[in-house]
């Protein structure tokens, strides 16, 4: 009754096309906005921003780059970490060798860096294809991880490898408070929310989902496959390159290798399945499910009056990962994004149910 | 669809032109030597010489040598395995034959990628449906113009003013190709829910959106009843009529082949047993044997 | 040359125990097309209760003997791989059946993390020694030929003379036996395994319980050298190279791939090591595999994969 169409038409192709078609969509995207943009900086504990939002913010990011790459072109890739220790070394190299480099750029040159190793890394997918191609990646995992802890000059000659931003300003502005970098974070993400809806909704998101769902035919019509895959490749370790110079950045201060190892690519792999292959809303519902769920679980327990230990907790997590990849790749292959938008379906029709 | 029984033509995608250039035989697909005599026949644009075709031990096409002439509907018939499928993978490119050659339009194609041969101007449908799963009947039918889109990613990023212009113009075009294999309806349904006879129409739609030459059909009538095979000629027909599109058509039905081919050639175990008109090959003893089982085969659907 | 040829040696036998790992993986691949990404957790799973019941067992019937602890152990450990096989296709793979290959990796992902967290949640997460009796004091041999001998440890000795019988076994069973002919099947094409009536599910059943049996030799002759933990499952990964190079369907290629990435590990930390700072062991195996990759996929032995359209 609420979430109807009725009287919504399109009289021409482009008002069609919009990204958010139906009035009530638009309303709640806005409210969404004014409450993530406004009443959360005013409200939200420095806790809630540190523990909660901005992980979930990052991790949304980089699990939006992984989708596009896995989910819309179907090119698996066990070494995302790897891609977003790129994205870090690289700003952080660009923002402490050279003074006064703007943090905007430092952050998007880390993406560069990182388009141009996703590339080469890309490269393998012409010619291999599926768990042979999840193999070579875990090549660049491993290699990012041995060059970021054994070549010196890339982290600016830190014995361990692990390497400081210092302060942060953003057009005169400094970023120290929570708030603050809560707010730089959402602007990242909103932006590439954007870009990437329109790439995929493009003439880019057709080809990659032809090459996606039967490589053979999407050639004989007139798509180049390396054209498609590195560009795949290419968008999606941009942003992954960024989302990880946020999370040194912003989130970590200091980093070393280990936070982009090879637990990091897996639990992003696993935000993309549980959150919905090849959708957006899937990459966050992903984020947001795997920054609350160690919470939950040690604190859950907790008010039943059962204390669980860290150790025991980390394995239950682990087993409920297990168990919930699982169970979603057998009942629901598209994840929360696809409950999410039969629940919508079912909205729509309500209170009627047919 | 019931566009024949009705009585109305379908919309086309040009100007519809005057009554007396239209000939009614050409959507009834049963009125014969009509059809094939008004047909204006060119030069050559696709040479098959002499092309074999070997998977390891297994020799899927022999030393098969034929043309194709532009505008001219030509059939391709034979007994399953005979290598008509295979025949055409090897002009799209897919296969590359280890020897002979193949000409189009004045062009040797030599080991070339299947994207190459498709931005010449090929489009092709295929037996078992490669439609693209994951996406709706307008994704897939746009699809098929996505080698004529020009703007960059950073332009599609954006999705301003040029980027969006080229989208809603190839768009256009698509809802013409759809009003004409009347599939409106269905144009926001994944394909993969769709039942098989649209399925179909959704594979013809993609190819004709490249706006091809030359289209390979690939048993494009598999598993229809009677009216869906109508709708499907009279498509296939509609399109060599308007556009002058060359059409190589694989098909068992012997009734739609002697209707509307105006060639046929006929394949046996990777061999040609023959090529000719429909009379010439109806009437040709080895073909008989080989394929039709007899006089009476031919009008047995 | 005496240690040059000790680091052939020592990387060798190392890299027999990769392949130990890689042979389960092999068993899976061939048997039911999944790339079995949770090997190494099932490695590790099949170590814990090994060790843990050897350790338990006297305990709770009150007796001295490590051999028959140890002997009990195995049982005990081999019955509960026999139980997570039957789970594994009772609750993953029979949701899944003809679903494509990068699918079912990502399952066997699930599974890996779930048998990492519940082996340790049942077993524990510390380091547990498992003492089968092998002798750990290495050996001196050659050393007439070579000044001051070779060093060869006796335990990658006994390794290496598993892996061989292991493998004899295996070949065998796949080539000779009805039961390993419809593995065969089941692997090429599963809907048209079971039009012909083998039962799907029975099938995976034995493999993984092999495949299982498989993980718990390496668990015990890894856990034996280098004792019972995590890392175990980490080191599995090492295996995925090993298969790479060896071929996927192959189990002699199981064998050698693991011997060539381990000879390969050691002499590159050697001799090229130094020019790169040291270190590089943890990306060798898979840049190595990578070049197979972009030249022989299949691998050394496997077989070639033909696209039809």
């Amino acid at each position: 009754m609420i979430y109807r169409e009725n009287g919504q038409f399109k009289t021409n192709y482009l008002s069609d096309q919009q990204i958010l078609p139906i009035r009530q969509d638009r309303i709640a995207i806005a409210l969404l906005l004014i409450v993530a943009a406004v009443i959360v900086p005013l409200t939200a504990t420095e806790y809630l921003f540190s523990a909660i939002l901005v992980p979930f913010l990052v991790l949304s990011l980089a699990a939006l780059g992984l989708n596009v790459l896995v989910g819309y072109c179907g090119q698996i890739s066990l070494g995302t970490g790897a891609f977003m220790a790129i994205g870090a070394y690289a700003a952080f190299n660009f923002h402490t060798r050279i003074d006064g480099f703007p943090l905007l750029l430092s952050l998007l040159m880390g993406g560069a860096c990182a388009t141009v190793f996703g590339v080469l890394f890309g490269i393998p997918s012409l010619r291999i294809r599926g768990l042979y191609l999840a193999v070579a990646t875990l090549a660049a995992q491993f290699f990012a991880d041995w060059a970021f802890l054994r070549i010196r000059w890339l982290t600016n000659h830190s014995s361990s490898g692990s390497v400081s931003a210092g302060r942060l300003e953003l057009f005169g502005l400094p970023i120290d408070t929570p708030a603050q970098r809560y707010l730089l974070c959402l602007a990242f993400v909103v932006v590439f929310a954007v870009l990437v809806k329109n790439l995929v909704r493009g003439a880019i998101g057709r080809e990659w989902m032809a090459i996606r769902d039967m490589d053979v035919a999407a050639t004989v019509i007139g798509i180049r496959p390396t054209y498609a895959k590195l560009s795949a490749f290419a968008v999606s370790s941009f942003i992954v390159g960024v989302a990880g110079a946020l999370w040194g950045f912003v989130h970590l201060g200091s980093w070393e290798p280990a936070a982009f190892g090879i637990e990091r690519s897996l639990q992003l792999l696993f935000m993309v399945i549980i959150g919905g292959l090849g959708s957006i809303m899937g990459a966050f519902f992903g984020a947001a499910f795997i920054v609350i769920l160690p919470i939950f679980l040690s604190q859950f327990p907790a008010w039943l009056g059962l204390p669980l230990s860290t150790t025991a907790a980390a394995h239950l997590e682990a087993m409920i990962f297990g168990v919930l990849i699982v169970f979603f790749l057998i009942v629901e292959p598209h994840g929360l994004a696809r409950l999410w938008s039969t629940g919508k379906e079912k909205l729509r029709l309500w209170p009627f149910p047919h | 669809m019931n566009g024949v029984a009705s009585g109305t033509l379908p919309r086309t995608l040009v100007e519809p032109q005057p009554e007396a250039e239209r000939d009614v035989a050409a959507v009834m697909p049963s009125t014969t030597s009509s059809a094939t005599a008004r047909r204006r026949a060119g030069a050559p644009i696709l040479v098959v010489d002499d092309i074999s075709l070997r998977f390891g031990g297994v020799k899927a096409l022999q030393r098969i040598s034929f043309e194709v002439r532009e505008h001219e509907i030509l059939s391709i018939i034979g007994p399953n395995g005979a290598g008509k499928s295979s025949m055409l993978n090897c002009i799209n490119g897919v296969y590359t034959p280890q020897e002979g050659s193949i000409t189009l339009c004045g062009r040797p194609l030599r080991r070339t990628n299947p994207h190459k041969v498709a931005r010449m101007g090929v489009g092709r449908t295929f037996q078992n449906l490669a439609l693209f799963g994951g996406m709706t009947v307008l994704q897939n039918i746009m699809a098929g113009r996505n080698f004529r889109m020009k703007c960059g990613i950073a332009l599609q990023a954006l999705r301003l003013g040029p980027a969006n212009r080229e989208e809603v113009a190839h768009r256009e075009f698509v809802e013409r190709i759809i009003d004409f294999l009347e599939i409106q309806a269905w144009r926001n349904t994944p394909v993969d829910r769709l039942p098989y006879g649209l399925q179909k129409r959704v594979d013809l739609g993609r190819a004709l959106a490249m706006e091809p030459r030359l289209l390979l059909l690939d048993e494009p009538m598999a598993g229809m009843n009677v009216e869906e095979k109508q709708d499907m000629c009279r498509f296939v027909l509609d399109v060599n009529d308007e556009f002058g599109t060359t059409v190589v058509l694989i098909e068992h039905d012997m009734g739609v082949v002697m209707d509307i081919s105006d060639r046929i050639v006929v394949l046996d175990y990777g061999r040609k047993i023959a090529d000719g008109s429909p009379e010439e090959v109806r009437g040709n003893e080895e073909v008989l044997r080989a394929y039709l089982g007899g006089a009476e085969a031919a009008g047995s659907a | 040359m005496g240690f040059l040829l000790e680091t052939i040696i020592g990387g060798l036998m190392a890299g027999v125990l990769y392949s130990l790992i890689a042979l389960g993986f092999v068993l899976i691949f061939k048997a039911s097309g999944v790339f079995n990404f949770a090997q190494g957790a099932m490695v590790l799973f099949a170590a814990l209760a090994m060790a843990r019941f050897a350790e338990w067992i006297p305990q709770w019937l009150g007796f001295e003997s490590a051999l028959l602890a140890n002997a009990l152990g195995f049982i005990v450990a081999l019955a509960l791989m026999i139980v997570v096989a039957w789970a594994v296709e009772r609750f993953v793979l029979s949701g899944l059946v003809n679903q494509s290959g990068v699918t079912l990796l990502m399952a066997t992902l699930g599974i890996a993390y779930f048998l990492d967290g519940f082996g340790q949640t049942l077993f524990g997460s510390e380091i547990y020694r498992l003492d089968i009796g092998i002798p750990k004091d290495p050996v001196i041999v050659a050393d007439g030929w070579f000044e001051g001998g070779l060093l060869i440890s006796r335990e990658d000795v006994f390794a290496a003379s598993i892996a061989g019988a292991l493998v004899v076994a295996l070949t065998v069973f796949f080539h000779s036996t009805a039961v390993g002919r419809a593995l065969r099947a089941v692997a090429d094409d599963h809907q048209a395994a079971q039009s012909i009536g083998i039962p799907l599910g029975r099938i995976w059943v034995i493999v993984w319980s092999i495949a299982g049996f498989v993980a718990l030799v390496a668990g015990m002759i890894w856990g034996s050298k280098l004792g019972v933990q995590f890392s175990l499952s980490l080191v599995a990964l090492k295996a995925f190279p090993v298969v790479i190079l060896g071929g996927l369907t192959s189990i002699p290629g199981a064998i050698v791939g693991g011997l060539i990435i381990g000879m390969g590990e050691k002499l590159s930390e050697v001799y090229l090591g130094p020019l790169l700072g040291g270190g590089i062991e943890i990306w060798f195996a898979y840049v190595l595999a990578l070049l197979f990759l972009l030249v022989r996929p299949q691998g050394l032995f496997g077989e070639k994969i033909i696209d039809r359209v």
